[in-house]
């Protein structure tokens, strides 16, 4: 990969730049993930192979990519819906709902988890009970994932050249044609980069899940609350092996979608 | 927004370019130096519920001969992680967990001396018992073991593999079984009872603590220490002291490469001795120390047992505890079965 | 879009923002602030508080730029240049979320901590970097990764890079070209990058626990700090303390405009009508150049 890289940019003369950027990627990423490996192969294939066929390990596996696709999903559609209203759309208070979507992401995971279990909990002051249920799952990943579905469409959104779906709708096109026809096609990308995203936070989120989840094992015990238990029973090598299938799984969904969304590009003059 | 962008855009990126560097250096400045007192620093790296008494402990501490001057840096977490993070090279003199197994990690990284339980306590701080948390008035009239596992009746207690509180109720309840003249038989199947009735098995101490006062579940397992804090922030609710009980016993050591053994020496003397086993006991500890414990007037169970009794931990540990083959596991797996769908 | 359809969408959009955001967040700064200010204040003012919220703000200001430079090299190396490993850099870069926090932390103590694989190297050079700040400023930015390149690519993909070829073959440097047609069209998409970056680092709790081993007044974040409120049943504390998170968040999304919708850029609306997003006219390249920075 290094050398295509190189190769690619030679003619740019601009070697220095990748360098840097894979030396970053290297020192934050790389490393990291080649640690996790190895940590997991460290008793061998059998024992890996092991770890992560183990019950519960499959159970919160499954559990944990059923409810990421749901969520990555539905968030997707959100997302454009929200992005939509908010680009197109003009309300008393748009700033300020506009300010306040990025909000869920810095607050730490346990005050997500807290204010969730507060709100749509057993003392639910709207009688909204979500708590020990896989429900509560679906919505502890949907409140930490909707800013990137929103702001991952937005951008592209608000750069969309209205000219198009004017001229497409004044030829007599109804709005589900321009929808379908014009607008998808264009935020399609942006929405899969968002869902991309979302599916792969969702599968390694951990605090904000734990407490409205009720963490039962085999029954709402996502993969991160099985990996730390692992690491708290000083399994490190059975944690490192299930994080190795979550981040095998999220580079399949990753490049799947990547590869789709260079289709999309396909026709760009790149 | 009616102004040019472009004088916007230029102080941007002046902003930007220019301005990190010096804040960045400003604030670096403001953080403290390692601070280099006349008795040194000791870093004390423990579980999290002692906190607050440390504080108290702490200052009483500076009070005395032995302990002017010292300044404390202190990290409090659970007891598991916090181990981990000393055996990864977390600087500490003086290290409290929460069961002796955390305290085991560092004996076998060479951390703490294999002798650090050869003392006059037998290396503990301090004590507590399991208790019954439940709502305010005890609406659902829960007193016993039996109580728990009656069909109206949700249990909240944290995950046994991640929780070291966990592992100190489950083996309360099995122990409590037995003293009732159960099998270990039927103490498995009430194990198995028991977990079948929780409603939450929450990552820590703390989060279960939180997850029952959120209002999930109608008793939570908790150390009496935990629970009598809550009681004193004014949390509405009652403790119940089981009939049963384990005897919950909190290690403590100094570290073989303690930067400042003299002054941690000095601490953890002055942690086992009376005056320090008092203000333990005022903060809801039980004192090791039986003369200092008779001055409080902590609930007495009909039997107390210590985990000794059932083994030892290293023995429960790989026997209960251990992760997809352990007694717990397989108990969890054959309910999860069960309710698991599709 | 038939104006039929904007009250129903408004309803849903609206809704679904109430629920899962403007409600949660509401709840924070009421809990907060249940009490009183003064309350609160007293909470967030203590010392080992105040040099939370100062290790914070340091981790953000070195951790947020760093990404963001990576952020914008790897879209601009992704939107022009096709190269066998693309996907891979691509997938590679958003990877760090697939990882559960605590794992991420325990990976880099497996790789730079004293028994990991450089901790001898490190010890030897007196480097610290586990249990010390460089090592809570890795962790923030691995965890906070690809949330520029996630809006900048997008866009660059979108408009192409014809004004750009143009500005070079009339003579601008390339670095010229990025900063006066590159940079304007990517601005929202970047600000909204760096607004989600820097959120992300401000609530980032599982990694920096491990990595930073929670030394109060040392290497306590704000993010810890709050934690410790929770488990000595302080809540005040940590609601104050999430409210400060939030408002840094509102105020670095403000400074960077990324609240306001707004105008397209320029050179857009003077475009030739063209259904063809990948067609830029030329002689527009000229009057960009010559004109003062405008978009």
């Amino acid at each position: 990969m290094r050398r295509s890289l190189r190769g690619a940019l030679r003619p740019a003369a601009k070697a220095t730049g990748p360098t840097l950027i894979v030396t970053y990627l290297s020192l934050l990423v790389l490393l990291p993930i080649a640690a996790i490996l190895s940590k997991s192969f460290e008793n061998g294939l059998g024992s890996f192979w092991t770890a992560v066929t183990q019950p519960e390990a499959r159970a919160a596996l499954k559990l944990t990519l059923i409810c990421s696709l749901l969520v990555a999903a539905f968030n997707s559609v959100a997302g454009l819906v929200i992005a939509w209203v908010l680009v197109r759309d003009d309300f008393p208070g748009k700033r300020v709902v506009s300010a306040v979507i990025d909000l869920p992401f810095a607050l730490p995971t346990i005050v997500a988890g807290l204010t969730l279990l507060s709100l749509y909990g057993p003392n639910s002051p709207f009688g909204i009970n979500v708590a020990d249920a896989r429900i509560g799952i679906v919505f502890a990943l949907a409140f930490v994932t909707l800013p990137f579905s929103v702001r991952s469409v937005q951008p592209v959104l608000a750069e969309l050249d209205r000219e198009t779906e004017d001229a497409a709708a004044s030829l007599g096109a109804s709005s589900s044609v321009v929808l379908r026809r014009v607008i998808l096609p264009s935020v399609a990308p942006a929405m899969l980069a968002g869902a991309g995203l979302a599916f792969a936070r969702a599968i390694g989120e951990f605090g904000s899940v734990v407490l409205i989840s009720g963490n039962l094992p085999f029954k709402t015990e996502v993969a991160s609350s099985w990996i730390y238990s692992l690491s708290q029973s000083d399994q490190l090598s059975a944690a490192a092996a299930v994080s190795t299938v979550l981040i095998l799984i999220a580079l399949i969904v990753l490049g799947a979608i990547g590869i789709v969304r260079r289709r999309f590009n396909v026709g760009e003059a790149v | 927004m009616k102004h040019s962008p472009a004088p916007r855009t230029h102080l941007k990126w002046r902003l930007l370019a220019a301005g990190i560097l010096p804040v960045s250096l400003v604030l670096g400045a403001l953080l403290p130096a390692s601070a280099s007192a006349a008795g040194g620093t000791v870093s004390l790296v423990a579980y999290s519920t002692p906190k607050p008494a440390y504080a108290a402990l702490i200052k009483a501490f500076n009070a005395t001969k032995a302990g002017a001057g010292v300044t404390f840096s202190q990290s409090f977490g659970a007891s598991g992680s916090q181990a981990t993070a000393v055996a990864s090279g977390l600087p500490a003199d003086v290290v409290n967990f929460s069961l002796t197994p955390d305290m085991d990690k560092l004996v076998k990284a060479g951390i703490v001396s294999s002798s650090w339980d050869k003392g006059p306590t037998a290396g503990m701080v301090t004590n507590s018992i399991v208790s019954f948390v439940v709502r305010k008035g005890n609406p659902k009239k829960i007193k016993t073991w039996a109580d728990l596992v009656k069909s109206n009746v949700k249990i909240i207690t944290p995950n046994p593999f991640s929780s070291g509180s966990a592992k100190w109720n489950l083996m309360a309840a099995y122990g409590a079984q037995l003293s009732l003249g159960k099998s270990k038989a039927q103490a498995t199947a009430y194990l198995t009872q028991l977990l079948s009735h929780t409603a939450a098995q929450p990552s820590s101490a703390s989060n279960a603590l939180q997850t029952f006062l959120g209002g999930e579940g109608d008793v939570l397992l908790a150390y009496e220490d935990d629970a009598l804090y809550a009681q004193r922030q004014g949390e509405p609710i009652t403790i119940i002291t089981p009939p049963q009980t384990i005897l919950i016993q909190n290690p403590i050591a100094v570290t073989t490469n303690s930067s400042n053994a003299s002054s941690a020496k000095a601490f953890v003397a002055y942690l086992l001795s009376p005056a320090g086993q008092k203000l333990w006991g005022q903060q809801g500890y039980r004192p090791v120390l039986p003369k200092v414990a008779a001055q409080f007037k902590f609930p007495t169970p009909k039997k107390v047992f210590t985990i000794a009794s059932l083994g030892g931990w290293t023995k429960v540990n790989t026997a209960f505890f251990t992760p997809s083959t352990g007694i717990v596991a397989k108990i969890e797996q054959g309910l999860g079965v069960s309710t698991a769908s599709g | 879009m038939k104006s039929r359809w904007r009250l129903p969408l408004r309803i849903v959009a609206l809704g679904y923002l109430a629920l899962l955001v403007v409600i949660p967040v509401g709840s924070v700064f009421y809990r907060a602030f249940q009490h009183g200010f003064i309350a609160a204040w007293d909470a967030v003012t203590t010392p080992d508080a105040v040099h939370a919220l100062w290790l914070t703000l340091l981790v953000v200001l070195i951790a947020v730029p760093l990404n963001t430079v990576f952020g914008v090299g790897v879209s601009l190396i992704l939107a022009r240049h096709r190269f066998r490993g693309a996907w891979l850099l691509d997938a590679f870069v958003d990877l760090p979320l697939a990882i559960s926090p605590v794992v991420v932390g325990l990976a880099l103590v497996l790789v730079y901590g004293k028994t990991g694989w450089f901790g001898n190297w490190l010890a030897a050079h007196g480097i610290e970097i586990i249990f010390s700040f460089p090592g809570i400023v890795m962790a923030s930015a691995t965890v906070a990764l690809p949330y520029v390149v996630r809006e900048v690519l997008p866009v660059l993909q979108e408009i192409g890079t014809d004004q750009e070829q143009a500005a070079t073959t009339l003579g601008a440097s390339s670095f010229t070209a990025f900063r006066r047609i590159t940079l304007p069209s990517i601005r929202r998409s970047l600000a909204y990058g760096v607004t989600l970056t820097t959120a992300r680092v401000l609530g980032e709790f599982g990694a920096v626990v491990v990595v930073s081993g929670a030394i109060a007044g040392r290497t306590q974040t704000l993010t810890l700090f709050i934690q410790d409120s929770i488990d000595n049943l302080n809540p005040v504390g940590a609601y104050a303390g999430a409210v400060i998170l939030a408002i840094i968040a509102l105020v670095v999304l403000t400074v960077l405009g990324a609240d306001r919708e707004g105008r397209k850029a320029k050179w857009r609306s003077r475009s030739d009508q063209s259904p063809s997003d990948s067609e830029m006219p030329l002689p527009s390249t000229t009057s960009v150049l010559m004109s003062p920075m405008d978009h």
